[in-house]
């Protein structure tokens, strides 16, 4: 079974025009969000993506865009607090985030 | 052995330095240590560049991070010979660093100049662990140092059917998973955490005669903290703080029966403690592998007023009791 978030808020967008169907995001997605369909990606499910960003950074002709982050709530409250973005409190840990 | 800890091991004078593929009792026990949060600090491994066994111009290199236990499921993984290059993340797993940048396209192209690897391999490439990837641009590596990035799979331990199918991962290999046991481990943190705030409590509360209250505070505890990993593809809604309110009422549904209140009492306790363990499960949401940051924000811009609303409803519930 595989776990779903929230419906309708990543921001994830694949401009297929620009897509040269290399296929870099299709090996970086840790949740099989991207595919090939015949010469050009496709998203598939895109309530399954967390936004890690790793398609788009690999994408060669930034085809893929989207507001990359980590879905942390001590990370958002630390953000508020400060002030800022979003931001990783676990410093100097492990297995933090 | 291992370059380990303090970083005195490992034979300085050469290149890299030597390590065995052989996971010991103390790997164990770092690896215990490191889930609980005990001396995380030391879970360092000096970066650089490692010979696992004998490897020669032809032996693949793998990179990895300098926490610990990042390095030792690779090292441990990898069968055969072969180059380790350990990038300095700050004792951070790759994952972590990959989503902050410090295991990313600069730190690896630095790490690969200053490693000498250009002049020990008769083919410049290197395989990147695939959590990696959010903070490595593949393009850009390749562009600064002539290596190509080869994404190699999520888990260590699928390296060698990796390698043995010519550095290609099966789809299953490129997907993460949030099983029983992934979410499990994630429990002692947050039960460390939160524990050394509501155990205390719960003592206090117990001593000053409100024995209830001690006991559902440590319901509420132990439910947000092992409950919700455990049940959480069972328990309802898509929001952690949904699955978390539903968890806590699980705990003080069990707790209930122990407890003689009346059903004016019973809501005033659901009021501040259901609260508390949806705030103590949205924490989940850090470690989980599928949270994106959107979908956190939205459910805490509607969560913490209603968590906060609730409690401040339930605490006034029952001072009035006491009062009036
Ligand atoms: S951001 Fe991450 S999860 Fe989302 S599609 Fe890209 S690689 Fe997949
Ligand atoms: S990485 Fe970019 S160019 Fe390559 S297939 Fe994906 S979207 Fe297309």
């Amino acid at each position: 079974m595989s776990l779903k978030y929230l419906k309708g808020v990543a921001t994830l967008k694949l401009d297929e025009a620009k897509c040269i169907g290399c296929g870099m995001c299709v090996q970086v997605c840790p949740h099989a969000v991207l595919e090939m369909s015949g010469r050009k990606a496709r998203i598939t499910d895109v309530d399954m993506c967390m936004e890690c960003g790793a398609c788009a950074g690999n994408c060669p002709v930034e085809a893929l865009s989207l507001k990359k982050g980590v879905g942390c709530a001590a990370a958002v409250i630390t953000g508020l607090i400060k002030g800022t973005e979003p931001a990783c409190g676990c410093g100097e840990g492990g297995d933090c985030c | 052995m291992t370059g380990n800890d303090d970083g005195t091991a490992g034979q300085e004078e050469s290149v890299s330095f030597a390590v065995t593929g052989e996971y010991r009792a103390a790997d164990r026990r770092a690896s215990w240590k490191a889930r609980w949060g005990i001396g995380r600090m030391k879970m360092r491994i000096k970066p650089g560049l490692y010979a696992l066994g004998s490897p020669d111009p032809d032996s693949p290199v793998f990179a990895s991070a300098n926490y610990r236990l990042s390095f030792d499921a690779l090292r441990t993984s990898v069968k055969g010979d072969a180059w380790l290059l350990v990038l300095d993340t700050k004792g951070i797993n790759v994952w972590c660093a990959a989503g902050k940048g410090t295991f990313g396209t600069m730190e690896l192209t630095r790490s690969i100049m200053e490693s000498g690897l250009g002049d020990l391999l008769s083919r410049k490439e290197i395989i990147v662990p695939q959590l990696g990837a959010p903070g490595v641009a593949a393009h850009r590596v390749k562009a600064y140092t002539g290596f190509s990035v080869i994404y190699g799979p999520v888990r260590a331990e699928d390296i060698p059917s990796f390698m043995a199918a010519g550095k290609k991962a099966a789809p299953e290999m490129r997907r993460v998973r949030f099983g029983f046991a992934d979410r499990m481990a994630l429990s002692p943190i947050e039960l460390v955490n939160f524990g050394k705030y509501l155990l205390p409590a719960a003592a206090l509360l117990y001593f000053f005669g409100f024995r209830a209250d001690a006991m559902l505070t440590a319901a509420t505890l132990l439910s947000s903290t092992l409950l919700v990993p455990a049940l959480l593809p069972w328990l309802p809604g898509r929001a952690f703080a949904i699955k978390s309110a539903a968890a806590g009422a699980i705990g003080l549904a069990a707790a209930y029966p122990f407890l003689s209140q009346d059903l004016f009492h019973a809501c005033a306790r659901a009021l501040v403690y259901l609260p508390v363990a949806s705030f103590i499960g949205l924490q989940f949401t850090g470690s989980s592998t599928y949270t994106s940051l959107s979908g956190v924000m939205k459910e805490m811009r509607a969560a913490l007023p209603v968590q906060g609303v609730s409690l401040a409803a339930g605490l006034a519930m029952v001072l009035l009791r006491r009062f009036i």
